[in-house]
């Protein structure tokens, strides 16, 4: 059977493969990105967890679980919560954490974020953030206290749905979220990882534009270690348009086809989707996830106290980590806990002088 | 004794192995016992220095000397602060440079890497560059001080073989200093073969291993073909031309007139 030539397949090509629903062709695809996946990542998974600092927003996302003007309570967590959610992460063997916030700058400012991933890297191997867009100057602060990497999501690259979805709050600056990563490239961050949010706009020219920004990064910044993430709103969640609804076959074929064109290039896939589908999704491309997840803010030191602790979105996988690791070990995987350490002096007591 | 040195080191076995993507760390361990290898890279951004169950170090039997790797410095002062945190944690002094910039290709940055050998070597690590196979390069190392020179193959991890064969076959002329280890690339025996049959001092294999459906028995195999394409060199191998030789057929007339 003839490879694919993955790297060279044109935007024409890879639209001619997400409208070809013939399960040949995807399972062909499949067996593609397996063998690419193993090549480059080996039988190995990365682990990490998601820790919500707050639910504070001024943003009105029409999608969203935690957007301004929802009678939600709101909380932030104190330095001390930090500190024992990061315990917490840590007692259950999280290495790596992501650190999110809701998107208002004046509850969580940067220095607020800052505190939190000093806090984090007592705990943590790598800590990264995903908060609302900074400056270059505001990444390199936090770059300098121990954060290594950003997750930020353009949400959709469709400029009209865009601003139809983003409505109020400083989100509406499309371009000032779409340069967020290379600000915090130029800040020296190390690892970057890009996404829409699949559900809510035409999910094909949705891809082919998040390929475009990342390569447009990898020229731009070649020594920047690059993830992509495809979370997607479901059917059943509060906002959901059938028009632009991604089905398991559609992200299927989004993985590979992913795979295909950029061998080594992370993909992460997050507690949003079903065990069932993570567990395979771990075959044919997927080498980092979330584990243990809560999404609400405090949900790890104490996961059944009340107020302020709405989910942004709803788990779906809600297993343990140590059932994720046995998960892993079960189906020939090793499950990587640290995969890259922060190098700032200051976390480690270790001198580089 | 065919032995391998290295700073002052004496190696039986001229196959070292890489410990990452292994299925599982007792599957490694395997690896390592059946492949006869006594020195192993480990990547120190995956060690974990919490010593928890999961920490790498504690999966490489006891014999084996380990190479602590500087994967993900992305320049010199990144790969020696890496270096010096190893020897910090107790994972010796053995270093393997490799600094990335490019995370598309993977290709080692040699000039960041010649300024790394200088500081380390001078701080008294034990240095083992990551290169591409280049002259100038290889020189300013072992004029560094570097225990060895690492060129690769073909890609990191791209299981291409000997690519690089000519350049590798440059270095083998010029560098004799110190040994000479194919690192990345070798994706079969019979490349380990070809590399060792070239005079190359050592391979280093990774993924060949670490992906295979049988990494142990594949260890196996690398070994004993580490040791053929040795055994080859050493026994001279009589050249190889590209047809059958005829007796002189355009020079012949000179004898043919008696």
């Amino acid at each position: 059977m003839k490879k694919f030539l993955y790297n060279k397949l044109s935007d024409d090509a890879v639209l001619e493969i997400f409208n070809d629903s013939d399960p040949n062709l995807l399972e062909r695809l499949a067996r593609e990105a397996r063998d690419l996946t193993r090549q480059h990542f080996g039988r190995t998974v990365s682990l990490y967890a998601p820790l919500y600092l707050s639910n504070y927003c001024a943003n009105q996302c029409t999608y969203c679980g935690f957007k301004a003007g929802l009678g939600i309570s709101r909380r932030r967590l104190t330095a001390q919560e930090i500190d024992a959610e990061c315990r917490a992460l840590a007692g259950a063997g999280i290495q790596s954490i992501l650190l999110l916030t809701g998107g208002s700058r004046q509850h969580t400012p940067p220095e607020y974020l800052e505190q939190a991933v000093r806090a984090a890297g007592k705990y943590c191997a790598s800590v990264a953030i995903e908060v609302y867009p900074l400056e270059t100057a505001e990444y390199a602060r936090l770059n300098a206290a121990g954060c290594d990497g950003l997750t930020i999501f353009q949400e959709t690259y469709d400029r009209a749905r865009y601003a139809v979805l983003h409505p109020a709050g400083r989100k509406r600056d499309y371009a000032y979220r779409y340069q967020a990563p290379r600000r915090a490239a130029q800040a020296g961050l190390r690892q970057i990882t890009l996404g829409p949010l699949l559900g809510l706009s035409a999910w094909r020219q949705d891809v082919l534009a998040l390929y475009a920004h990342l390569r447009g990064l990898e020229k731009e910044f070649p020594g920047v270690d690059y993830a992509l993430s495809f979370p997607r709103l479901r059917k059943l969640s509060d906002y959901a348009e059938d028009d632009y609804l991604v089905s398991d076959a559609d992200l299927v074929k989004i993985i590979c086809v992913t795979r295909l064109l950029f061998p080594r290039v992370g993909l992460s896939l997050s507690t949003r989707e079903s065990s069932g589908f993570r567990d395979h999704a771990i075959h044919f491309g997927i080498t980092k996830i979330s584990a243990g997840s809560s999404t609400s803010v405090g949900g790890y030191a104490a996961p059944s106290a009340p107020d302020g602790r709405a989910p942004q979105f709803e788990i779906n996988d809600k297993r343990s980590v140590a059932a994720i690791k046995a998960m892993l070990k079960r189906q020939g995987f090793d499950p990587v806990f640290t995969d890259w350490r922060c190098l700032v002096k200051s976390a480690y007591g270790h001198s580089a002088a | 004794m065919d032995e391998l040195i290295i700073a002052g080191q004496k190696l039986t076995s001229r196959f070292f192995l890489g410990t990452g993507k292994f299925a599982g760390k007792e599957l490694m361990r395997a690896a390592i016992e059946q492949s006869g290898a006594e020195v192993v890279t480990v990547a120190l951004r995956r060690v974990d220095l919490q010593q928890t169950a999961e920490n790498i170090l504690n999966f490489v039997p006891p014999n084996v000397r380990l190479l602590v790797n500087t994967s993900g410095a992305r320049s010199a002062d990144e790969a020696v602060r890496i270096a010096r945190l190893g020897r910090a944690a107790g994972a010796g002094a053995w270093i393997k440079i490799e600094v990335i910039s490019d995370s598309r290709h993977l290709l080692p940055d040699n000039q960041e890497t010649v300024k790394a050998a200088e500081i380390l070597a001078a701080e008294g690590f034990t240095v083992l560059p990551y290169i591409s196979p280049d002259l100038y390069a290889a020189r300013a190392l072992v004029k560094a001080g570097a225990a060895a020179v690492m060129p690769l193959g073909a890609l990191i991890g791209s299981n291409q073989g000997l690519q690089t064969r000519h350049l590798l076959e440059v270095l083998r002329q010029e560098i004799a200093e110190v040994p000479l280890i194919v690192d990345a690339g070798i994706g079969a025996p019979s490349q380990a073969a070809a590399a060792m049959e070239m005079g190359c001092d050592a391979v280093l294999v990774n993924t060949a291993v670490a992906a295979a459906d049988d990494p142990v028995a594949m260890a196996r195999a690398f070994s004993l073909a580490v040791r053929a394409g040795r055994a080859a060199y050493l026994a001279g191998q009589a050249p190889a031309s590209a047809g059958a030789s005829a007796s002189s057929p355009l020079t012949g007339f000179l004898y043919n007139d008696k």
